[in-house]
This record gives C-alpha cells, structure tokens and sequence, in this order.
C-alpha cells in the first residue's frame, strides 16, 4: 500500500515540477497553435493524474530487499558511477577488472570467482573489443604508455 | 500484385544472398540463440546491448539491419531453451512455455519438447514472415493516408494497448509512457530551435538518447534484480539425456501450430498488443479447444508447440506495423525501431516505395534465417545447452561491461554512462511497483512525433482541436485506442493470466 502512495506522491510532485518548468519555455517569435510548451504541459498533466490515482488507490506492497541486500545494491551503484567515471581517464582494463570483479562478488559472494570474473572479463573484453571489433579503447591510461 | 511482390522478394533476395549478408545472417542467428538462452538475457535486452556495438562498428544500414534482426529472431529461438530447461523465461512472452515445457522437460523429454518447439517457432516465424510479406505493402498504402491527426490518434492507440495489455493497473502504465513522453520533449525544440526543459545541463541540449535509456532500462536493471536475488533464480534446471526428433508430436500438434501461428500474428499486428498477447492467446485457446482431457499443464507438446508458435508468429506480425507505421508493438520491435532510427532508416509508409532494397532485403534474410535457425538448432542443441551453465556471477558483471562500452563508444562521454545508471535505478524501482518499462522506451522513441503530429495538425486547422477527430480513420482510431485501454479492466476479471509453474 504504501509503496505506491510514496512512489504517486513523488511522481505527483515531479509532474508539478515538470509542468512549472514547461511553463518557463521560451517560444519563438514564429509560434504554431500548440507551441513548444502545450505537448509538454499535457504528458506533465496527464502524469500527475496517473500519480494522484497511485496515491489514492494503492496496489499492494512488492516485497522490498532487506538492509544488508539493499546496502549491496547501493554499493553496486557507487562502482557503476565511478566506473562511468574512471573509464576514461584510467583506461579500460584496471577499471573494468575492478568493477567486474565487485558486481560479480555482489551476485555470489566467493573471493576467487570474483578475482577470476574480474580478470577474466576484463581482458576477454578488451581483446573482443579492440581487436575483433575495433573500437578505439585503450588498455592503459594515456599519461602512462605516453 | 502478386507479380509486384515475387519481383520485390527477387530484389531481396538478391541483397540477402550475397556471400557476406549470408555470413552475416548466420553470425547473427548464432548470437542471437546463445543470448536468448542465457538466463537473465532476451531478446529485448539482447539486441538492446548490441545496437551500440554495432553502431560502433560501422556496419552499413542493410548490413546492420540484418545482422540485429538475425539476432532478434535467434533470440526468440534461443528464449525458448531456458524456459524449458530452467523453468526461466528470457522474457515475458516466453512465460507461457514454461507451462508445459518444463514439466515435459522433467518428465525426460526434454530433447524432445526442444525440438518441437523449434519446429513450432519456424512454422509461426516462417508463416508469419510470409504474412509480413503480404499484409505490410497493403498497410503502406492505406498509411499513405494518414495525416498528421491520424497519426497523434495512431501513436495514442500504441501507449494505450501497450500499457492495456503490459501492466495490471491503468495508472501506473500510463504514467509510464508518461514518464518517456517528458523524457523526449527535454532538448532543443526543433520547430523554434530553444532549448527545452534542460535546466540549463549543456549535455542535455541533444536530449536523451534513447540508446541510454533502453540500454540503461533493460540491461541495468536486470543486474540489480541479480544482485537482489544473489543469483538464486539461475537454478540447475533438468538435464537433456537424448536428442531425436519426435515426428509423432511434431504431427499431432500440426494444427495447434497454424492455428496458433494465425492468432499470434493478428495479435502482433495490432499496434502495442505484441508478442505476449500473441503467446497468451494462442496458449489459452488451445488449451480449451483441447479441453479437459488435454491435460495442459502436465508437459504436453500441444502445449509446448502453441505458444511458441504464437510468440514467434507474433514477432512477425509485430513488424507490419513497426515498419509500416513506425510504431512499435512489443519491447523487441521497441528496440529493433530504435536501431532502424539508429541507422537514419525513417519507418513509415515511405520507406516501402523509397528503400524498397532495405525492406526486401530486411523480409529475404528473415525468411532465410528462419531457414538457418531451424536447420541449426537440432544439431547445435547441446552447444547451446551448455550456455545454460554459465554462471550469474559471469554473465551479469559481462553484460554490464558490454554495455557501459557499447554506450561509450556511442558518445565517448561519462555523461551519457551517468545517465544510463540512472535509467538502470529507475527501472529497477519501477518493475519493483510493477509498472512496465516498456511504455517508458516507446514515450521516448515516439515523443517528438507524437507532438510533432500534435502541432502540425493544429497547424493545419489553426488551432482547433476538433480536426482531430475529423476523419473515419481518426475515429477509428480514437475508439480502439479508448477500448484498448477500458477493455483490459473488464477482462481481467475474466480472464486469468497463469503463474508460472513452481518446482
């Protein structure tokens, strides 16, 4: 019950936001009818009523993850981002390796699948990737192989 | 007409049976069944994680085209073998095989239920191909009368029946294709050139690239369910002992193959039902043609050989009007609109009388994959059985390492990779709530025509709204869109959909 009424109270006010913010468009000295705001202002307004129905009838409860999973899930996002992150300035294998070897360690927890799946991942990949494929990847960060 | 339709096929097979096209065909088929049949992977977040990579590549459009659609089809082939083996749908309309191909399965039939069921995908995918072939020019020529307030009434028809059929609650589908259609309006508008809706973020001026989103929605997502369920799901599933090809059940269940393959192409043909409508139905009528002495549910092969003749006629069906009206009918013609787009290829009724090359080549090399999955399928089996083993802690670490490549080589920029975590956060909030991700794509694939239409229909009756509703087609469309939305809640009463079997 309550997951929903949270989730339709936050769309409701993200939709308000959205319709607040569609309201700000500029429109040009050439305008049509409709106009750069009036597709936006509807698909805001339609939303906030979807949100306002979630609100007020509520499915049941999913059965949301206990703490410690959801703590893992946090983490696998932290090294998604730094990931997204060190991709480029650190190259592709030592951030790759690192983040494989985490999210595999998260799925099944076993130190020497992980550093295997790390690894193994990361050099099959580039192989596949620069070699087979030919992408433009580099292995190493740039300010080390100069 | 049929002389036009033998002479565009001789046109298309030209293209698709060239040395290197065929290569390709084959490469594709192959891919495509081991994504399908790894667990954890369908066919949508297959060719989702591809499109990047095979952008990046370089590919030409013909060449792209039938590569993805190769691995499209493949999946569907390959979907099939871990419902069976595993009792683990690849994707929502490979639920119904579960039904009775698992118990088959545990019954020590599992070589054969995979066989039938191959059979029962090449006679719904070959059939419904041949329909593609038929019905789609037709369709291009009634869509040539299609104005803009047709075509506002034809996308509104998609979000209505997609999210009718999707999802157990109207609301959350609409919010839903809600949630994709203000995610497509963020950007520079085209029509006055100022940017919209950005919050002044100079990479958001391109918008979002649907690529980020799909990749982010279905391939990130299913990550954190992995990681929620510590890989629990990816059971040991049953053994397949021998592998002969079961002639008998291949004769009894020839009549539930084309009546179902007849079912599932209507269904994938209506815009927005797809490929899960098309598998359901066909299941469900079988099952009370045949009654209570059919038994279905205990592993009988009626009941393996419908729905898979359903859901592969129904992907079929679903490209007459992804190609034909550029809207897409399942979250796989999603994606597969979504690398046409992609590839500078513009669906729509034009694209059959200005890249006739592109659409005949796209239906010859369907027809000959077909051909090459089939005759593929009986003697690679246990090649592909063996993907089955491999582990969620490899495949789900691998799958986001293609993707967060594929979607940086696209723009080389940790934005982009940003947002497509975000995308994979969202998803995974909202399969929590059940409320369906696809409308979300198809918001983002379809929004700027959507209001494009929009604003040109206005133009056109300066500014009154009633031209909407001016024309028959219009009409029409307006009504099958509202039934398509209303209907669902009376019918759910009616009509249960099954669970899936539990061990």
């Amino acid at each position: 019950m309550s997951s929903d009424r949270i989730f339709g109270l936050i769309a409701a006010l993200v939709a308000l936001a959205y319709i607040a913010s569609a309201t700000q468009i500029k429109s040009g000295f050439m305008t049509d009818p409709v106009g750069p705001k009036g597709f936006p202002l509807l698909v805001g307004s339609v939303a906030a009523v979807c949100a306002m129905f979630m609100v007020f009838k509520p499915d049941d409860n999913p059965t949301w993850p206990g703490l410690r999973t959801l703590g893992s899930l946090l983490l696998s996002v932290v090294v998604l981002v730094c990931y997204a992150y060190a991709l480029k300035p650190l190259g592709f294998l030592v951030p790759t390796a690192l983040a494989a070897g985490i999210l595999s360690y998260q799925i099944s927890p076993g130190i020497k699948s992980s550093i295997g799946a790390g690894l193994g991942l990361s050099i099959t990949l580039f192989v596949i990737f620069k070699y087979a494929l030919g992408l433009g990847l580099f292995a190493f960060p740039k300010w080390l192989i100069g | 007409m049929e002389i036009d339709i033998l002479s565009n096929l001789a046109l298309g097979f030209s293209i698709a049976l060239s040395p290197y096209t065929l290569f390709l065909a084959v490469v594709g088929c192959f891919l495509g069944t081991i994504i399908g049949a790894l667990p954890g992977l369908g066919p949508s977040n297959g060719v989702a994680i591809l499109i990047p990579i095979t952008f990046a590549l370089g590919l030409d459009a013909t060449s792209a085209l039938v590569l993805m659609t190769s691995v499209y089809y493949g999946a569907m082939y390959g979907g099939r073998i871990s419902s069976i083996l595993l009792n683990i749908p690849g994707d929502e309309p490979a639920l119904m095989t579960t039904l009775d191909g698992y118990p088959m399965a545990k019954a020590g039939r599992a070589g054969d239920a995979l066989v039938l069921s191959g059979v029962a995908s090449f006679v719904g995918a070959f059939l419904a191909t041949v329909g593609l072939m038929l019905l789609a020019p037709v369709l291009a020529r009634v869509a040539f009368m299609f104005g803009p307030a047709e075509y506002f009434a034809l996308y509104l028809l998609a979000f209505c029946t997609l999210g009718g059929m999707a999802s157990k609650n109207q609301a959350k589908a609409a919010l839903s294709s809600c949630i994709g259609l203000g995610i497509a309006m963020v950007g520079v508008d085209d029509s006055s050139g100022l940017p919209r809706l950005t919050g002044g973020n100079l990479h958001l001026y391109d918008g979002i690239d649907f690529l980020v989103a799909i990749v982010g929605l279905f391939a990130i997502t299913e990550v954190f369910f992995f990681i929620e369920s510590h890989g629990k799901d990816s059971s040991i599933g049953v053994k397949l002992e021998k592998l002969s090809i079961p002639w008998k059940d291949i004769w009894v269940t020839r009549w539930t193959m084309l009546r179902s393959t007849v079912i599932g192409f209507i269904a994938g043909v209506l815009p927005g039902a797809g490929a899960s409508l098309g598998s359901f139905l066909a299941y469900t009528i079988e099952k009370s043609i045949a009654g209570e002495k059919g038994k279905f549910g205990t592993g009988v092969p009626k009941g393996v050989a419908a729905p898979e003749a359903g859901n592969n006629a129904a992907a079929g069906g679903a490209l007459v009007p992804m190609l034909t009206l550029g809207v897409p009918g399942s979250g796989t013609t999603a994606v597969l609109l979504a690398l046409l787009v992609t590839l500078n290829i513009t669906p729509g009724p034009t694209l059959f009388t200005e890249n006739p090359d592109v659409v005949w080549g796209l239906i010859a090399t369907l027809l000959i994959a077909n051909v090459v999955l089939l005759l593929m399928n009986v003697p690679m089996m246990r090649i592909f059985v063996r993907v089955l083993q491999v582990p969620a802690w490899l495949l789900l670490p691998g799958v986001t390492m293609v993707s967060f490549v594929g979607i940086y080589s696209l723009s080389g920029s940790y934005f982009d990779l940003l947002l497509m975590v975000c995308f994979g956060i969202l998803g995974y909030v909202l399969r929590k709530l059940s409320i369906p991700t696809v409308p979300v794509i198809l918001g983002i694939l379809l929004g700027g025509h959507m209001e494009t239409s929009l604003r040109r229909a206005m133009v056109l009756s300066n500014g009154e709204w009633t031209y909407l509703f001016s024309s028959p087609i219009a009409i029409g469309l307006w009504t099958a869109a509202v039934l398509g939305f209303v209907a669902p809640l009376f019918l759910r009463k009616v009509i249960k959909k099954p669970e899936r079997v539990e061990d």
